[in-house]
């Protein structure tokens, strides 16, 4: 069972850094239609050709092939054991030598790389209970991951969160590799509202309520475009998870996803 | 130097490496297909060819802001890297005769104005490791000792898509988004969405 568990991480990893999940591809395809600014439609068409080009060769679509978040669900019948994460870890090693990924793991004091992207804490995974076993992987690159943010806003703020959202993508300008996927988490506290953003990013992406549509108008409204060229296409969807929170608080925290936002499931068999 | 209208009104430019007045005459916003040797740089390069001298041509050279992933001498992934960390250490190549610098992001005002009446910058779409490594072909390497990914690879470019970043004239695309981006921001915290 274990055994299963490394090889499918090392497969979920595969398949996410190489082809993007449909939804994304769709959501692509469909801002490079609507698109008007010529330049836009130019590093959307390359965008749009990278995709097909790492498909078709076998590559990674990106050099940087971020650290790992992972994602697991485990039935009743398996136990929550160190066991687990040590054969997601070993996961990645086959995956950073097999793929190959860029070794990106590094200590954050002395910055002595791994070489295997592992390291203390790293790959990140979070455990949920669920029907089925499953690992879903998150490369996240660091582009978009060091222009996100997380504010304490007031509860009277409530117009804040949008506010903070546009913010933040015009901080970002076109260092984060736009057009960009928002994961948005709202409420719970401090650092639940970081870990929710990033979950929002594991939602489809090729439908939005009507609070994420309002989000997504109104980042594009900056016209920072693709690459910070500008353009109509600055976030291609803004993705939104809540929790409950202390009457006094308002966690909001915005983590920003490249275009190559990636992400694959596997189920874990053996 | 060819340029043609492949509609959109975006004029598309075939230029071939080693460069010279022609890239006088680009606009920022204009597409480009670069074919011929470029050379990769990134920081330690730099700071390495600052110290000991450019191992190559600079005369009408192009050189590119990518630390590629190479194997067995093929290159499987060479995305541009965030040319703004080049911002202080670019000049002493436009003196030696560079005339195109290629990334993503943009560059500041400094290297704006190292590029005027000489030079230009070419912006390649970030993240698209594979479209790139799909029109190179691997020519050779200096420094080596750098490692994979500050190394200086000589790539033969097969019509590689870029966009004309910033032009001679000191046409700067990525400070005229920033500054609509602001001013729309400001008018939106005064107004609402």
């Amino acid at each position: 069972m274990l055994r299963a568990l490394e090889m499918a991480t090392t497969d979920a990893l595969r398949e996410a850094v190489i082809r993007l999940p449909p939804d994304v591809k769709r959501v692509i395809e469909r801002a490079a239609s609507a698109e008007t600014n010529p330049v836009a439609k130019g590093e959307l068409a390359n965008i749009a050709r990278n995709i097909a080009a790492a498909e078709e060769l076998g590559v990674p679509l990106c050099q940087d092939t971020g650290v790992p978040v992972v994602y697991l669900t485990l039935p009743p019948s398996i136990p929550l054991t160190e066991n687990l994460y040590d054969a997601v870890a070993e996961g990645v090693r086959r995956a950073t030598a097999n793929i190959p990924l860029r070794p990106n793991v590094v200590d954050p004091l002395t910055r002595h790389n791994t070489n295997d992207n592992t390291g203390a804490g790293m790959p990140v995974i979070h455990v949920k209970p669920g029907d089925r076993f499953t690992v879903t992987v998150l490369p996240k690159g660091a582009g978009a991951e060091n222009v996100s943010r997380i504010a304490m806003l007031l509860p009277s703020e409530n117009d804040g969160i949008e506010r903070f959202v546009v913010e933040t993508v015009l901080c970002a300008g076109g260092k984060s590799c736009p057009p960009v996927v928002l994961g948005v988490g709202i409420g719970g506290t401090f650092d639940g509202a970081a870990a929710l953003a990033k979950e929002a990013l594991l939602q489809p992406i090729d439908h939005m309520d009507p609070l994420e549509q309002k989000l997504c108008d109104a980042v594009n409204c900056l016209g920072i475009g693709p690459m910070g060229m500008g353009g109509d296409t600055t976030a291609l969807a803004v993705k939104v998870k809540t929790a409950a929170c202390h009457t006094a608080s308002l966690p909001v925290a915005v983590n920003v996803q490249c275009w190559a936002c990636r992400r694959a499931t596997r189920e874990v068999v053996w | 130097m060819q340029a043609c209208d492949k509609g959109g009104g975006v004029v598309t430019t075939t230029l071939q490496t080693p460069l010279n007045d022609e890239v006088l005459h680009l606009h920022a916003g204009d597409r480009v297909e670069l074919s011929g040797i470029v050379y990769t740089a990134r920081d330690e390069a730099h700071l390495r060819m600052k110290k000991e001298g450019i191992p190559f041509d600079p005369k009408g050279a192009a050189i590119y802001h990518c630390g590629p992933v190479i194997q067995n001498s093929r290159i499987l992934a060479a995305g541009p890297t965030t040319s703004a960390r080049m911002n202080n250490l670019s000049g002493f190549l436009l003196d030696q005769g560079v005339r195109a610098l290629i990334g993503k992001g943009g560059m500041g005002q400094e290297a704006r104005e190292q590029l005027r009446d000489r030079a230009v910058y070419l912006a390649f779409t970030g993240g698209c490791a594979a479209l790139a490594a799909s029109h190179m072909t691997l020519r050779g390497v200096f420094f080596e000792d750098l490692g994979m990914a500050e190394a200086v690879w000589v790539i033969e470019l097969d019509s590689l898509p870029l966009t004309v970043g910033i032009d001679a004239q000191g046409n700067d695309i990525f400070e005229t988004v920033r500054a609509h981006a602001d001013r729309k921001f400001q008018r939106y915290c005064t107004q609402g969405s």
